[in-house]
């Protein structure tokens, strides 16, 4: 042992007990300080409330009008949307590059690089679905100065689909047969089979454009030399001059944007890290930033945050749902597989089962005590763009209704333990999640509601890490699904439901046999849904598709066997300043930053 | 004394080895991976996630990855981060300024604040400005950071609009009105360390002059009729200072890795921040990287303090 750690076990006197009494006081006092202004502590929240300040007078607000400051707690590490492993990153690299063309709310097309829509009508679309040319706006330039041209696009592909590359928007690549540059201004996409999704690939959050010139070195391995990762050239309405990974974002107007004249900012900084709490308050209370990203705040704080701000609520695919396995989690298979479809569930394979639980669930005091603003109750899997939305479905709330059905099932507590059973199965049930105090709230809600008609439910919560880590060794992810309800949220990212309807048909049920691959994790299997499906994803025409997702949202619905809770909502917050915000859920909220203005 | 150095540096090496193979253990076998925030996306399938794992390097078994890091270490080359694919090295050479200046500047202050306070608080033991003395290292050794840096920012950023709450690390400095900008900005993050660290060092000071104020030789000293400044000075911290020596040469790799909760709260680009955010993103390389550099730094500065113990202390003998 080192004399220095030696020395360092010597024994400290502390002498100072007679010092605790003036201690208290001081301490007191300061409690008292911080008390008398706080906000009534929400119960149980996040503990990162408590790192928050909080008063009535705010700081004196940015006067400059030409400068937009935009706080972002998840901060940015990487400009280059397609290598990035977080929405946060693809936010920042919207405000330098573009896609083609991108979507609206409704889901309709807003172009960007694109100089018309491709339809059937202008010779856009092919009539057998199998070819798109993209028509591009002409004298379009880098912010380097260099002329954009299809070439760009065609090498955007080929970097895309690059597996050295890794990029994460390679799957709606993969349909692609091939891409040519027509003439300068000319793109034709050529698909592998009729493809009705013509429109994921060059569009939305997956379809910025990137420079040839700049990237075509780092088409490989090397990628991650590539400089443009960090000072990305784009065609955007900004474009970079300083980024520091993890930190901050500095952005001048770009000179060579088609619309140069009309960006009301010199200087765009983005400043990264920190607290949603504290962010919110910035860009709610005492107007330090003009812009909040992803404020994951409980209801009952964010609405106390007012004075310089607005919380702006974007409804977009994303939903609360409950799964019940339809596969035992307490039975192993001889090679030692729980939730094995070779193990049906005991008593969540009866559909009146299933029937009893939907009923049982809360939806509306979920969404309201729970979600508040940022939340509503919905009987729906698809759940946007409202034009996939089912108008058929409704859900009720009737626990009389449930213990009624169970008892009529045969569900009937025999043995006078307090919980149902039938044929010596008793009722039990492990219901878990990602730790997260807003789900643990649910859970509670839940367990309840089930217990009130004799069920027993106990909770399990798992860390976010884990849970949704996909990592097949490990028994606790949702895709083992190792109990009998889980709880967590998905939703389709882009306007085109068929990729999430995917994920309910029998191929995407995770089990051993494929490593635990696949978004099915409740190991839904109905045929009759997988051939809708098939269907569906063959239909060209617009009408008969909508009706098919909407047929396939109602089996699922239906069926009971995905309980969607709560439509979700993502919440950004503006300054009262800043006009121009125009967020749509299949973009990033920086789309139309090029519109932004600050009074 | 060059024999000495020679063994503790060889003895150094396996010691090393054995704390990067444990660092790496942990962070191979924890669960997640910088994928997650995408695991539910079905827009990114499973295979495209795989591709990137791949790409990354994390479908190897653990013993190629880690002899494959460990040869990349010794030669210089500390990876590439998973989030943002830029070499490991930039990113803590980004940041190191920072923290180098706000947990710097914070441990020089609380040092030569917390030597008067600890020497006047042992020599005026039991008097009110004693118990004023401990009362205040109490408050600052029992107050978390998170409380103190939420206090502040109440107090000076909300309430009184004096100093900003966002650390703007895009300033430079080049003139006298950059300058007070910067100090500013950096007054509350080091205002809430040195209430800690001077608590810390000043409760040592302390004890460890208690302890030598009643030895024989500090009667002489007296006797001899020398003034109490000299006793002080030559006689009682010499000695006194040895276990502060040690404590302060074990809290300068510190210096290096940052004060995580203070820089996340006033959002100082730091290599503590950094040090978190890479837990968080599962960024093993960085969190790797920095972990090993900070077991390097505790080595050497180890070391460095059982060789100040030969000049301040000759009784000590290295050659054991």
């Amino acid at each position: 042992m080192s004399n220095a750690v030696r020395l360092l076990k010597k024994p400290l006197s502390w002498r100072g007990a007679r010092g605790f009494a003036t201690l208290s006081a001081i301490a007191l006092t300061l409690l008292a300080l911080t008390g008398c202004d706080s906000p009534p502590a929400s119960d149980s929240s996040a503990p990162s409330d408590s790192t928050i300040p909080d008063s009535s007078a705010s700081a004196p607000a940015t006067t400059d009008s030409s400068t937009l400051r935009l706080l972002y707690w998840q901060a940015p590490t990487i400009l280059n949307p397609h290598l990035s492993t977080g929405t946060k990153d693809i936010e920042a690299s919207r405000i330098a590059l573009e896609p083609l063309a991108s979507y609206g709310e409704d889901g309709n097309m807003v172009l960007f690089l694109a100089a018309e829509e491709p339809t059937v009508e202008n010779g856009g679309l092919s009539e057998d679905g199998t070819r798109v040319t993209w028509k591009l706006k002409p004298d379009v330039k880098w912010s380097d100065g260099t002329p954009f041209t299809a070439e760009d696009v065609v090498f955007t592909y080929e970097f895309l689909t690059n597996p050295e590359v890794g990029a994460n928007s390679a799957k709606a690549y993969e349909a692609i047969a091939s891409v040519t540059a027509i003439d300068a201004t000319t793109v034709e996409v050529v698909f592998k089979q009729p493809n009705p999704s013509w429109f994921l690939v060059f569009m939305g959050t997956g379809g910025m454009i990137l420079p040839k010139h700049i990237y075509e070195e780092y088409n490989g391995a090397n990628v991650r030399e590539a400089p443009a990762n960090l000072m990305p050239v784009g065609t955007g309405p900004y474009r970079v001059t300083e980024f520091k990974p993890g930190d901050v974002i500095l952005f001048e107007a770009n000179p060579n944007f088609r619309d140069a004249d009309n960006l009301a900012f010199e200087r765009v900084e983005l400043k990264g890290g920190g607290d949603a709490t504290s962010a919110a308050r910035a860009v709610l209370q005492t107007g330090d930033a003009d812009f909040g990203y992803n404020l994951q705040v409980e209801a009952s704080v964010l609405e106390q945050l007012t004075g310089a701000g607005q919380v702006v609520s974007t409804y977009g695919g994303d939903m609360e749902r409950i799964l019940l396995n339809q596969t035992d989690p307490n039975q192993a298979t001889a090679g030692g597989e729980i939730s094995s479809l070779e193990i049906p569930h005991p008593f969540l394979t009866d559909p009146i089962v299933r029937q009893a639980i939907n009923l049982a669930l809360d939806r509306d005091t979920i969404a309201d005590q729970l979600y508040g603003p940022t939340g509503e109750a919905t009987a729906n899997v698809v759940v946007a763009p409202s034009q996939f939305v089912s108008p058929n479905t409704s859900y009720t709330f009737d626990l009389e209704q449930a213990a009624t059905l169970l008892d009529e099932a045969g569900w009937v507590d025999s043995n006078s333990n307090g919980i149902r059973d039938k044929d010596g199965v008793e009722m039990e049930m492990v219901f878990q999640t990602s730790v997260n105090p807003l789900r643990q709230k649910t859970q509670e809600v839940v367990k309840q509601s089930l217990e009130s008609i004799g069920m027993a439910v106990e909770i399990k919560s798992i860390d976010a890490s884990i849970y949704f880590s996909g990592d097949p060794a490990n028994p606790d992810t949702l895709a083992r699904f190792a109990a009998d309800l889980q709880m967590y949220t998905t939703g389709n990212t882009d306007p085109d439901p068929l990729d999430y309807l995917e994920s309910f048909t029998c191929g995407d049920i995770p089990q051993k046999a494929n490593n635990w691959v696949g978004y099915n994790s409740a190991r839904y299997c109905n045929p009759e849904y997988d051939a809708l499906w098939d269907t569906a994803a063959k239909e060209l025409d617009p009408d008969q598709r909508r009706e098919l997702f909407i047929q396939l949202n109602d089996i699922l619905v239906e069926e009971a066997v995905i309980l969607p809770l709560v439509h979700r909502a993502t919440t950004v917050g503006v300054s009262d300043r800043l006009q121009g915000l125009n967020p749509t859920p299949w973009d990033l909220n920086t789309w139309s930053i090029a519109t932004w203005r600050k009074e | 004394m060059p024999t000495y150095l020679l063994r503790r540096t060889l003895t150094a090496l396996p010691t090393l080895a054995i704390i990067s193979v444990i660092i790496f253990l942990v962070l191979a076998l924890t669960p997640g991976d910088p994928m997650s925030e995408f695991a539910n996306n079905p827009a990114i399938s499973e295979e495209v996630r795989a591709n990137i794992r791949r790409v990354l390097g994390l479908d190897q078994p653990i013993p190629v990855r880690y002899v494959k890091w460990a040869w990349a270490f010794v030669r210089g080359d500390m990876g590439y981060s998973f989030t943002s694919r830029s070499p490991v090295v930039d990113l803590i050479v980004q940041r190191l300024p920072t923290t180098l200046w706000i947990v710097g500047t914070a441990y020089i202050l609380s040092a030569l604040l917390a030597l008067p306070l600890g020497i006047i608080s042992a020599l005026k033991r039991y008097s009110i400005v004693d118990q004023g003395i401990t009362t205040l290292a109490f408050m600052g050794i029992s107050l978390p950071p998170f409380f103190t840096g939420l206090l502040l920012i109440i107090i000076f950023s909300v309430k009184l609009g004096w100093l900003p709450f966002i650390y703007d690390s895009t300033l430079s400095v080049t003139n006298w009105q950059s300058f007070m900008q910067q100090l500013r900005q950096s007054m509350m993050p080091i205002a809430v360390l040195v209430l800690f660290q001077t608590a810390v060092l000043m409760r040592y000071i302390r004890s460890s002059l208690v302890e030598e104020l009643p030895q024989n030789y500090v009667r002489t000293a007296y006797a001899k009729g020398l003034s109490q400044f000299i006793v002080i000075w030559r006689h009682i911290l010499r000695n006194a200072l040895i276990p502060v020596v040690t404590l302060v040469a074990l809290d300068i790799p510190t210096v290096f890795t940052g004060a995580l909760i203070t820089e996340q709260v006033f959002r100082v680009p730091g290599i503590g921040a950094l040090l978190i955010d890479s837990i968080l993103r599962n960024d093993t390389p960085v969190v790797m990287a920095i972990a090993f550099i900070y077991a390097i730094l505790v080595v050497v500065f180890n070391l460095l303090a059982d060789l100040l113990y030969v000049i301040l202390d000759p009784r000590v003998q290295l050659n054991r």
